[in-house]
């Protein structure tokens, strides 16, 4: 029916004409070609180019959360905690944000226990970002919380807490807000005990809720900890006999080192004047420098064991060799060296016993300066000790081809060159050890080293054992650095400080000694700088520290005594350990 | 026909709903390992702080102070310290 019919909706006379044929195919193209140029537009956006837009989207709903990592616990040698992070909280505000009523302003600088003065000059200054209070602890920082104070946020950050305060100071050294080494341990081993922060890409809904875990884009890396080869209790025991003979000697300065003779380790590290490192304001410059590391000083006698050592090991004496040391006063070229008595003519063994710088000098001219040098380089004077702690000196040894017979002479007595003390300590080793030499380390050893670098044989590391128990013994320097129930071995040194290139009438003083001497365990190095209560012989200023802090260690160590304790104890057990008593100093 | 239709609609809307309730189960069960791992870490921080304390009140420095002065106790004397010696 309809077919039939044809319907005309024009009909306007004017649009009877016919249009041109090419307008209708015009359209259709240009219709077409818009159609494509969307579809190619469509495809565009979705197949090639879609990485960002996919990315503006994931945006959207898409967060990366960082997540934290923390630092590594710093231990000792049985594992007490030493140095620890815990979080804190940063408080910061937007200025511009932070409109505060008066009551609030006050209510905040109560909390952050700030003045409300300094509290709105942080908040009236011009800049974006302001942190009102750094290291918050957490209980705080919530309280400020609940304030919801507009402007006002916080972060998390981490502080670190040395509950050893000022004993392990030095060693330990501290970290800066960031929680990254700035002194000592914390420096040295920063690559390990620093964690690595992880991040993972989660989805969050309006409220602000986690609800899907994309991926882990990198797991977080907490830092490793670090287990020191410091023993607490020893370092403890080195610390308060130091302090006490600050007090005593009203020294400037003082420091002591205690290394176990099998593993070299170092079981203490003490300097003195101290800080506490969980509160640094107003620290001066003498408290943080750790002086076992990087103050060189002159040694006096402690170095003359070496130069004795090496004159027996090259057959020039004996340890009964006659040596005269004449009216105590001997020149060489322009200069003169005297003793502080005269001795005459002494054995070998009473030269180092009595320390005369004469004798030795006489020994060490028997000795090549090459031949010299060779053994402080070998002893590790001269050369950084590589622990990788932060400002360690090297002291200074000079090469050989530029010394005069003076120089010789007096580098023979420990003037002329310089060490730091822990070097001392180390040389010291060569005699504790059998003639061997260890590299030293301030973390847990678990395995000792096998051997070492042979510097003595082993026949003249015990010959000068013997002779350094002798210098503690009756007729010595330093028998105030004997140690009831054990035998000890050692060396005094009375050196004057070099100022502006003259010899100085102030002293430092010092004892580096082993014991038990028959079979060393510990090499115990003690400093003391500057002291000026009357007293700055070694054996009378150093020595009774070494005393006090072996005696101490060898406690805590658990090392049997190799000589019989008291007369009291001998007539209760018998007549047969009163006859070793005699040869207690002797007995090798 | 028009029965096959009829299930299988069914079916999809079965399916649909199940995929929703899974959805928010897993959520729900995300929601909870969150607060569970936020927990483990004010764990690991707390533990962090008791070991600290522990350390703090344990110091060398404090337990000789209590030795001596609230326990009154003394190093022995030379003369009373007896060396046991292994029997051999």
């Amino acid at each position: 029916m309809k077919k039939q019919r044809t319907v005309t909706f024009n009909h306007n006379p004017l649009l009877k004409r016919e249009l041109p044929a090419w307008r209708p195919r015009i359209v259709m193209l240009a219709l077409m070609g818009c159609s494509l140029a969307l579809v190619g537009r469509a495809l565009y956006l979705q197949g090639v180019n879609d990485d960002f837009l996919q990315a503006k989207g994931a945006s959207r709903y898409a967060r990366v959360l960082e997540v934290p990592a923390t630092r590594g616990r710093i231990t000792d040698r049985h594992g007490d905690i030493l140095a620890v992070s815990t979080p804190v909280r940063a408080v910061w505000a937007l200025p511009t944000d932070a409109r505060l009523e008066p009551a609030q302003v006050r209510e905040l600088a109560r909390l952050l226990e700030m003045n409300v003065n300094e509290l709105n000059g942080k908040l009236a200054a011009g800049r974006d970002f302001v942190y009102l209070k750094r290291q918050v602890p957490p209980e705080v920082a919530q309280a400020v919380a609940d304030l919801r104070l507009p402007g006002i946020h916080q972060e998390k950050e981490y502080r670190r807490y040395y509950p050893g305060g000022e004993v392990m100071a030095h060693i330990l050294g501290f970290t800066d807000l960031e929680d990254r080494g700035q002194e000592g341990i914390e420096l040295a081993f920063d690559k390990r005990l620093s964690g690595r922060a992880g991040a993972r890409r989660v989805i969050k809904d309006r409220r602000g809720q986690i609800v899907e875990d994309v991926e882990a884009i990198r797991p977080p890396r907490d830092g490793d900890d670090v287990a020191l080869s410091i023993d607490g209790k020893i370092q403890y025991l080195a610390w308060s006999a130091l302090r006490e003979a600050m007090e005593e000697h009203k020294a400037k300065a003082a420091a002591a080192v205690v290394l176990d003779v099998r593993s070299g380790e170092v079981l203490a590290l003490v300097n003195a004047p101290t800080f506490n490192p969980n509160n640094r304001a107003n620290l001066t410059g003498a408290q943080l420098r750790n002086r076992v590391f990087t103050d060189a000083f002159e040694p006096g006698s402690v170095m003359k064991p070496f130069i004795a050592a090496l004159a027996l090991e090259r057959g020039k004496v004996r340890l009964n060799t006659p040596i005269d040391t004449g009216n105590g006063r001997m020149t060489i070229g322009t200069a003169t060296i005297s003793d502080t008595k005269r001795h005459g003519v002494m054995t070998m063994a009473e030269v180092v016993q009595k320390s005369s710088n004469i004798g030795t000098v006489k020994m060490a001219q028997q000795l090549g300066s090459e031949e010299m040098w060779h053994l402080f380089d070998q002893l590790g004077f001269g050369t950084p000790l590589n622990l990788g702690f932060p400002g360690e000196t090297s002291g200074r040894l000079r090469p050989a081809k530029s010394w005069r017979p003076i120089e010789q002479a007096t580098m023979s007595y420990g003037h002329g060159i310089s060490t730091s003390l822990i070097q001392m300590a180390r040389a010291y080793l060569v005699f504790a050890r059998e003639g061997e030499l260890v590299p030293l380390s301030l973390t847990r050893v678990d395995a000792a080293p096998s051997s070492g670098r042979r510097v003595f044989s082993v026949e003249t590391a015990r010959q000068m054992r013997t002779v350094l128990a002798m210098a503690v013994g009756p007729g010595g320097t330093a028998i105030r650095a004997q140690v009831p129930g054990y035998t000890v071995a050692g060396k005094t040194g009375t050196a004057h400080k070099l100022e502006d290139g003259r010899y100085a009438r102030k002293y430092i003083s010092s004892f580096v000694g082993f014991a038990p001497a028959s079979q060393p365990r510990i090499v115990v190095a003690v400093m003391v700088d500057e002291p000026s209560a009357g007293k700055h012989y070694g054996g009378l200023v150093a020595a009774p520290v070494f005393s006090r802090i072996t005696e101490g260690t060898l406690r805590t160590l658990g090392v049997a005594p190799d000589m019989p304790l008291t007369p009291l104890q001998l007539a209760r057990r018998g007549a047969d350990e009163a006859v070793s008593e005699g040869s207690g100093q002797e007995n090798m | 026909m028009v029965r096959i239709d009829a299930v299988l609609v069914a079916l999809a809307v079965a399916s649909a709903l199940g995929v929703v309730a899974s959805q928010h189960q897993a959520r729900r069960i995300h929601g909870e390992y969150e607060r569970e791992r936020v927990r483990a870490q004010a764990l690991e921080v707390e533990w962090g702080q008791l070991q600290l304390e522990q350390s703090t009140w344990a110091t060398h420095g404090r337990v000789e102070k209590l030795a001596r002065d609230r326990l009154h106790m003394q190093l022995p004397p030379e003369g009373q310290v007896l060396v046991v010696e292994p029997q051999s």
